[in-house]
């Protein structure tokens, strides 16, 4: 299939029905809004289900009962609409059914704006909702990156019977770029084993996220952080930029990280021996590839749209070994490349030090501009 | 001298839409009447195998422990919009839910009147006993003026905590509503009311009509303190007043549906 000019939002959708979207729910939030739209009128035309909810509330709730018959089931929203839906993301994740949210992340905190931002980092990554449970986070960085990590959101998900979320932003969500659509999809009948449907001839099948008996909930509870190690074997993605002779390291997600290459590549042609970690999950998080660039680099940019939220991942996985710095633009503002630029020569030029806290002095950095 | 045993002529068993599984019920409470009710209308209209019910959160949250259907548990007020999910994708199967009234009227109010005004091809079964049971006894919106409980210890006042909420008269102005009724389960003429009204709630939804619900007034010895006589007493003369009995929405399309 040959590329074409889309944006960002519609490709999700668009990308989400070729890969065999059978059911959306959703309401209307920027920046996110064109996904539910396009969905709008596709879902109908092709026979599959779509409905507006009353809210993000309801929304994610019929999404629950979707899943629960085991078909591709996806909803999408921003920021303060996906914090209506921490309940029932908790839920299906007690429940252990399969279901893709695209989070197209905006300024906050409360009704914050809808500019671009990364502020939903901790929400998404950490749970987000009651309970232990540990859901897929896939950060796409640009257009083409949208569509692919759509479509293998619904495998992940689907094959580990957990939430896989598409982290993206008002910045990615709403830019045009070329890119490639998957060819469509035919809808697979999967007759999961655990799929509730009507019985038919087979025993009654329960779904449910109550395990009364706390020694129930507890082996529940195992049996999913089990899981959550089996993702983590297998599903860490990242991209690694100039990183074979770097003797720094930036790390960004997303936007933040396409950002940052910007200055990386400006960096390199300065002769600056700098290169760029990519996270593109952000959960299962990259930190043993991480732990490894620890060894050989002298110090660590980690740059973000928000205060520093996965700059405590970046830490957890370093530790003292390597002094960390930070640049973040929080609040729906978007860092232009020559503010990392600048950032990157800094940490080169300075004599770094090993600091418990880098917001600290990037703060006061930011304060004092 | 020998004895000879009649083949038995039995009037009444264990409706085989039912588990084995004994409810958590407390006894006298009226749960147990509106379970058997919905049992005996999906082994007459042949659904047990293609009926998938919806438990709330409440003192029916093991609900689907005890029909032999499949059963998915939603979270609180939220059993509409998982139904709505569920029937989306599976409109030829029968789907049902089975909710409280803090449930249907409280936490859940936006979903119960969304999925009504959108006519989801669903069946409702509200249980208004006037108070929160599992929780231990407090105000319901459904509570009567005046009604002790363990949060309106002086009475409701509804000065301070607003009037009983009529659910099926506010849902039977939603266009998309094909069948809304009130009916009572204090005694057993009412309670073969109920059981008619049920039918046709299911009847309406798989002839596809619209969104359907039964409201069932019911009991709660224990946390109105009484014994179950007295309580179905007390639903005859204290909630029939407030909460009357009726057909509030039956639409031309469900008037003529026979069975």
């Amino acid at each position: 299939m040959a590329k074409e000019l889309i944006k960002g939002n519609v490709a999700m959708a668009e990308a989400a029905i070729r890969a065999g979207l059978e059911a959306y729910f959703g309401y209307p939030i920027t920046p996110q809004t064109e996904v539910l739209e396009h969905l709008a009128r596709r879902m109908p035309e092709l026979g599959r289900a779509f409905v507006q909810a009353e809210s993000e509330v309801a929304a994610i709730n019929m999404v629950y009962g979707a899943a629960c018959t085991g078909v591709r089931v996806m909803t999408s929203s921003s920021s303060p609409g996906v914090s209506l839906m921490q309940e029932g993301l908790s839920y299906i994740a007690g429940t252990e059914v399969p279901a893709v949210i695209i989070n197209v992340m905006r300024g906050g905190p409360g009704l914050g704006n809808i500019a671009p931002a990364q502020s939903d980092y901790y929400q998404s990554v950490h749970g987000g909702g009651h309970g232990d449970y540990h859901p897929i986070v896939l950060a796409p960085a640009s257009v083409q990156e949208s569509i692919d990590l759509t479509v293998l959101s619904f495998e992940l998900a689907e094959k580990y019977r957990n939430l896989a979320f598409v982290l993206s932003d008002g910045s990615v969500g709403q830019m045009m770029e070329p890119a490639e659509l998957p060819p469509m999809q035919p809808i697979v009948k999967k007759n999961y084993d655990w799929a509730i449907g009507g019985k038919g001839t087979r025993e009654k099948r329960i779904l449910t996220s109550i395990n009364i008996n706390p020694h129930d909930e507890e082996i529940a509870n195992l049996r999913m952080l089990q899981t959550w190690f089996e993702i983590k074997k297998n599903e860490v993605r990242y991209k690694e930029y100039y990183l074979d002779d770097a003797e720094f390291l930036v790390i960004g997600f997303g936007t933040s990280g396409r950002v940052a290459l910007s200055a990386v590549r400006k960096c390199r042609e300065k002769g600056i021996k700098v290169g760029l970690l990519r996270p593109i999950t952000v959960r299962p998080f990259p930190d043993e590839v991480i732990i490894e660039l620890a060894e050989r680099v002298q110090g660590i940019l980690v740059v973000e749209m928000n205060q520093g939220q996965m700059l405590d991942d970046v830490m957890i996985a370093v530790g003292k070994k390597v002094p960390i710095e930070f640049y973040g633009r929080p609040g729906g503002v978007i860092p232009f490349p020559e503010d990392v630029e600048s950032e990157i020569e800094r940490m080169v030029s300075a004599k770094l030090e090993i600091v418990n806290n880098p917001r600290v002095a990037w703060l006061d950095r930011m304060l004092h501009r | 001298m020998v004895t000879i045993i009649k083949p038995e002529n039995i009037v009444y068993s264990r409706s085989h839409a039912f588990t084995e599984t004994s409810t958590s019920y407390c006894p006298g409470c009226t749960h147990g009447t509106a379970h058997r009710l919905i049992a005996e209308t999906l082994e007459e209209m042949n659904l047990v195998d293609k009926t998938i019910g919806v438990a709330p959160v409440g003192c029916s949250v093991f609900a689907y422990n005890y029909f032999d259907t499949d059963f998915v548990e939603a979270a609180h007020g939220r059993a509409p919009a998982m139904a709505t999910g569920i029937k989306r994708v599976l409109p030829d199967k029968c789907v049902f839910t089975y909710q409280g009234d803090g449930d249907l009227a409280s936490i859940g109010m936006a979903e119960i009147m969304h999925a009504a005004v959108r006519g989801e091809n669903i069946s409702v079964i509200f249980l208004n006993n006037a108070i929160y049971g599992m929780t231990g006894g407090q105000m319901a919106p459904t509570s009567l003026p005046g009604q002790k409980t363990t949060s309106s210890p002086l009475g409701r006042d509804v000065e301070l905590q607003g009037f009983p909420l009529r659910m099926s008269e506010m849902i039977a102005k939603m266009d998309g509503a094909g069948y809304v009724v009130r009916r009572s389960l204090h005694d057993p003429a009412n309670i073969r009311k109920a059981k008619k009204a049920i039918r046709t709630a299911f009847e309406t939804q798989m002839h596809g009509l619209g969104f359907s619900m039964v409201e069932l007034l019911s009991t709660c010895p224990t946390n109105w303190g009484m014994n179950p006589v007295d309580s179905c007493k007390w639903v005859e003369d204290q909630m029939l007043p407030v909460y009357p009995l009726g057909d509030f929405k039956v639409s031309e399309s469900v008037s003529e549906l026979r069975f």
